[in-house]
């Protein structure tokens, strides 16, 4: 089965550029906030904001932590230079280590959560500092997998590219002129040496992609996906991961005990009078 | 007989009417000014269309008492108005509606039939429905307007046709999607059944399409006017604000409908049996 992925880089990326110069100015900023690690996420964000907002008003922060690939930090600093953007290092190993340091066999998801919420303070304070919002950089496929740590990367102000999957991402970031190195490289979160997002999934991208499409845009049943010719095993690991990570997508349910409780009939959008 | 109209593709503040009211009456202004005689704007293009919990506060009712609709119904003076808004009823009922001001007066009000409540849309959820599609009489011929979704359903345009609409004015806030090819998807789909109802129809389709963002919504723009041969005689930018003027010749109606009488030949009769035979079904 022919699944076709590819989307019209040129008209993303007008309306994804409009969609942050609209969505920050509106609130009365004028300036966004943006980790970059190296990889092609963030660095087609800010490529797509530097476009939207002017380079001076993107600030770049890399924060890498002690076991961070050297290849990282280089990647991040060819888009910094590239975009000619002001960028901020703010290693996290300090603050990450005081408190890993308490636990002396913590997992490595501990670890990496612990990290990517260190990030995320870093983030709302230079947002403060630089008067600038947190822009996301997390994928359609990422989010819907719930590969993020909630409160760490999930954290942000809005999403440019929350719906587009990584196969869509690839193709923006080639549109944008995101640098070769980062386009070829294998997905990362870095959390720990060597540490790949397909070989932690258990499965590529490219099939993700693909199976999550069938199932999300097109509204294929699971067994209609096993009929179209992917393997029963992976499609019930990906049904079951996007239901398990929900919670991920959602506000935290409040208990509702009077008539009216927000998130059930107090409704209104971020945009509420603007 | 000519006359100008304005497409007035504007972005609005959500839930801000003193805003919105201002940029119609400097629009309003601007176009007769270059000669229009007719403006017409988008769906709540007074309100924002994701209103949710805001819809019933800012709801007006289409009265010369009413502070959003005097300085409208003063600039209705200067050349015909349509203006979408919430309508309160005397009940408490609220609509999705659109307002047909010329001269001072209130000429006409739609009521949106049609309701999308699925998807991205829950229209339902927050507005009655209109009951009714009936064209009206202007200065310029007898006119019929929907409102977005109204249009999906073939009836509605042949309603207002048959009813006597031979210029018909299509409002919408439609956001966008599909990203596969040149233009939007969502804008392609809008432009194809516009430039379908006025060749099929023999009429005038005028669209006025809204831009800007809600949250993550993108509203594309794109208004267009369609002649009575399914000519594309203006087209607004994509995603911008634009006042878009165009001269309508109704005298086309006459050309089209000597060369294509499919008005002459329509045979409201035979569908009327039609519909009657397949209600008794039920």
């Amino acid at each position: 089965m022919n699944i076709d992925l590819s989307i019209n880089p040129s008209l993303v990326r007008g309306l994804l550029t409009r969609f942050i110069r609209t969505e920050i100015t509106r609130t009365g900023f004028s300036r966004g906030v943006l980790g970059l690690s190296g990889g092609i996420d963030s660095a087609l964000v800010a490529y797509l904001a530097a476009e939207a907002l002017g380079p001076e008003n993107l600030l770049c922060v890399r924060m890498p932590y002690k076991t961070s690939s050297q290849d990282s930090l280089d990647h991040a600093m060819l888009v910094i230079q590239d975009l000619g953007v002001p960028y901020l290092d703010v290693p996290i190993s300090e603050m990450a280590d005081g408190l890993i340091a308490r636990f002396p066999d913590m997992s490595n998801v501990r670890k990496g959560n612990i990290m990517a919420r260190c990030r995320m303070i870093v983030l709302y304070d230079q947002s403060e500092a630089f008067k600038g919002l947190v822009i996301g950089t997390g994928n359609k496929t990422e989010i819907l997998l719930g590969y993020s740590t909630l409160y760490g990367d999930s954290a942000h102000a809005l999403n440019p590219i929350g719906d587009l999957y990584k196969a869509q991402v690839r193709q923006l970031a080639r549109e944008v002129g995101v640098p070769q190195p980062i386009l070829e490289k294998a997905p990362s979160a870095d959390l720990w040496a060597g540490q790949t997002d397909e070989q932690e999934l258990g499965f590529t991208y490219e099939e993700a992609d693909k199976l999550l499409y069938l199932l999300v845009d097109q509204r294929y049943t699971p067994e209609e996906c096993v009929q179209a010719g992917f393997e029963r095993a992976f499609v019930e690991t990906v049904v079951r991961r996007v239901r398990r990570n929900h919670f991920k997508r959602v506000m935290p349910p409040v208990a509702k005990i009077t008539t009216r409780t927000v998130g059930y009939d107090f409704l209104y959008l971020r945009d509420w009078g603007t | 007989m000519k006359f100008t109209l304005a497409l007035a593709q504007i972005s609005t503040r959500l839930g801000d009417v003193e805003a919105n009211l201002e940029k119609h009456l400097i629009l309003a202004r601007e176009a007769a000014q270059s000669g229009a005689e007719l403006i017409v704007f988008p769906e709540l293009s007074l309100t924002g269309y994701v209103l949710q919990d805001i819809a019933a506060t800012v709801a007006h009712r289409p009265v010369a008492e009413d502070p959003v609709f005097r300085p409208l119904l003063q600039a209705s003076n200067d050349l015909d108005m349509v203006v979408g808004f919430v309508e309160e009823d005397r009940r408490y009922r609220y609509y999705i509606a659109a307002a047909y001001l010329s001269a001072g007066r209130v000429v006409h009000v739609h009521r949106k039939v049609y309701l999308p409540t699925y998807g991205i849309f829950d229209e339902r959820r927050y507005f009655a429905a209109g009951d009714c599609f009936r064209a009206f009489e202007t200065r310029f011929g007898r006119v019929g307007m929907l409102i977005c979704e109204d249009f999906w359903h073939v009836s509605s345009p042949y309603a207002l046709w048959l009813d006597g609409a031979d210029v018909f004015l299509m409002t919408s806030a439609s956001p966008g999607r599909g990203v596969t090819d040149e233009i939007l998807g969502s804008a392609q789909w809008v432009q194809d059944v516009n430039r379908a109802y006025s060749g099929l129809f023999t009429s005038f389709f005028a669209h006025a399409n809204r831009v800007g963002f809600e949250d993550g919504l993108n509203f594309f723009g794109g208004s267009t006017i369609f002649d009575p041969d399914g000519r594309m005689i203006a087209r607004a930018p994509y995603n911008e604000e634009a006042l878009t003027l165009c001269e309508i010749d109704l005298a086309q109606l006459r050309r089209t409908r000597v060369r294509l009488p499919l008005l002459r030949d329509e045979r409201p009769e035979v569908l009327l049996k039609a519909l009657q035979r397949i209600d008794a079904l039920k």
